[in-house]
């Protein structure tokens, strides 16, 4: 069997482990689900009369806006829970048996992110279903629908990158679930869940700079305007600048952790 | 003869009582004291939803009919709670862990009785949700939040003390029931929901569809407006606390009655 095959099959292995493993843990599959959901359905209930207001984005309703904010509020987390679930395999010595496998170290991350990335598919189709069920329209189609879901999972694999470089260089499940709150910090400065230009100063101005308005642009845009070159060309590119750091981070703190043998 | 011994067997009894929650409350504090960190989420959870709240949907106070000048003091009773919520959840949690490690169990065979546990563990609730409340007062404040009065400020700490009580009730009710932290989402999204589904981001005229339709039959709604006068209006008047104080002891009868429940029938 070729390397490439090898290293393959591992990766899938390693990654429906970790899809099953999130599904079987409430602690892990609560975060990225359920309160996302929740949190979706009490602001567009509480906040929906928003779309009265002066300078808000031309929509069918505050769900439809909403949408884009919610899928990646889910992947932030998932990748968060992924690297939870990674510094958990540390702790416990899985992964160290891991390392000791005749398989490629990058492998073993890469199944974890592929994981992570099945999840952002999940959860990409679980907000559609729910957005199509309470009525919000999808301007974008079947070809919007089939690049959200990509765009999505793409968004968990870069952010699942930045939850296993803090797992890989700690080695330890109540650092990485410190960042929690941060994901929320990051959330709150960028337009996932109302227009920049209605935001408080400097809330709003940080917004317009954070990557993570870019790929919530793109998403948004597939659910209210249609299939925007442009907007999705962005998206990709902040996936890309998020996923090029974080993987690179995930690489170097590996290489650490194999190094010192830690 | 036999009266005089009664009495003083309650009055023994209830001495004993009282020193059984001193010292779970005790054991709480000692808990924050020695790892401090683990109090962090409870208080950095809220103030981080405060303020990216504010700064998310500031702009809803230029919608019409909309009740008050600034986001951050129509907002801040709902993170008081969430703060009093998380707080009373943790203290779910750790009874879970208590009981997945054994130590419950040795409560259990104590003869403290089960009522006087479970007041230890909720009243320590009550205590420490007073930490998140007073740190996001004080972030509050600095950013802008309107002073409530003294009455309306010790009205805030009354309730937030209330909820850290009732959070505590279901969070202790859930961990008798499952057992273990994986139930830990289950007391966290309980009362996110009960406190979410009020008039939490905008006054009532202006929630959607079924929200609207909750929060006008939801408890907590009735909490948070008591909690709110203060903050929007710089008075508090009977005519809207004497609901909030009604909603309370209701929920505190509803899930104190269910945490307790399941405390009596813990060891069955």
């Amino acid at each position: 069997m070729s390397r490439l095959l090898l290293n393959l099959r591992v990766i899938v292995a390693l990654g429906r482990r970790s899809v099953r493993q999130t599904f079987r843990r409430p602690q892990l599959f609560a975060p990225i689900l359920v309160f996302p959901t929740l949190l979706l359905a009490i602001q567009t209930g509480g906040a929906g009369s928003a779309v009265d207001l002066e300078g808000f984005p031309q929509v069918n309703g505050f769900l439809d806006f909403m949408l884009a904010g919610a899928m990646v509020q889910s992947c932030l987390l998932a990748g968060n829970s992924g690297g939870i679930a990674l510094a958990v395999d540390l702790e416990m010595g899985f992964t160290d048996r891991l390392f000791a496998a005749p398989i490629s170290r990058f492998a073993i991350v890469a199944g974890r992110l592929a994981g992570t990335a099945a999840f952002g598919a999940v959860t990409a189709v679980w907000f559609l279903a729910i957005g199509l069920i309470f009525g919000a329209t999808i301007e974008g189609g079947v070809p919007g629908t089939i690049l959200m879901i990509a765009l999505v999972a793409l968004s968990a694999t870069a952010f699942g990158g930045i939850g296993a470089a803090v797992a890989l260089y700690t080695g330890r499940a109540s650092v990485v679930q410190g960042l929690f709150p941060l994901v929320f910090v990051v959330l709150f400065l960028s337009d996932a869940f109302f227009p920049a230009n209605l935001m408080l100063e400097p809330a709003a101005t940080i917004a317009e700079y954070n990557p993570l308005s870019l790929i919530v642009d793109g998403l948004r845009e597939l659910v209210i305007g249609g299939v925007d070159a442009a907007a999705v060309a962005e998206a990709i590119g902040a996936i890309a600048l998020i996923g090029a750091i974080s993987i690179g981070l995930s690489a170097l703190a590996l290489r650490r952790r194999l190094r010192l043998g830690a | 003869m036999t009266g005089r011994v009664e009495t003083a067997g309650r009055r023994f009894g209830a001495r004993t009582d009282l020193a059984t929650i001193r010292a779970l409350v005790r054991r709480a504090r000692n808990e924050i004291i020695r790892v401090p960190g683990a109090a962090i989420p409870g208080v950095l959870a809220p103030t981080i939803f405060f303020l990216g709240l504010t700064a998310v949907f500031g702009g809803l106070t230029q919608l019409p009919g909309f009740t008050a000048e600034e986001y951050q003091s129509f907002i801040i009773p709902i993170s008081l709670l969430q703060g009093a919520g998380f707080t009373g959840a943790a203290t779910g949690v750790n009874l879970a862990r208590d009981i997945e490690q054994g130590w419950f169990d040795r409560l259990l065979v104590s003869p403290a009785p089960r009522p006087v546990l479970l007041a230890g563990l909720v009243l320590s609730a009550s205590l420490r949700s007073l930490i998140p409340a007073t740190f996001l007062l004080i972030v509050g404040f600095a950013v802008g939040v309107s002073w409530p009065g003294i009455g309306g400020l010790l009205l805030a700490y009354f309730f937030v003390m209330g909820m850290g009580t009732l959070a505590a009730c279901w969070g202790s009710a859930i961990a008798l029931r499952f057992k273990t932290q994986g139930a830990a989402p289950l007391m966290q999204a309980g009362m996110f929901v009960l406190i979410l589904t009020t008039t939490a981001y905008a006054p009532i005229a202006l929630l959607q569809g079924w929200l609207a339709d909750i929060a006008r039959i939801n408890p907590v709604t009735q909490i948070v407006e008591a909690i709110r006068q203060g903050f929007t209006t710089g008075t508090v008047t009977w005519a809207e606390t004497w609901p909030g104080l009604v909603a309370l002891v209701g929920l505190l009868l509803a899930l104190g009655g269910l945490a307790l429940w399941r405390m009596e029938r813990t060891a069955e």
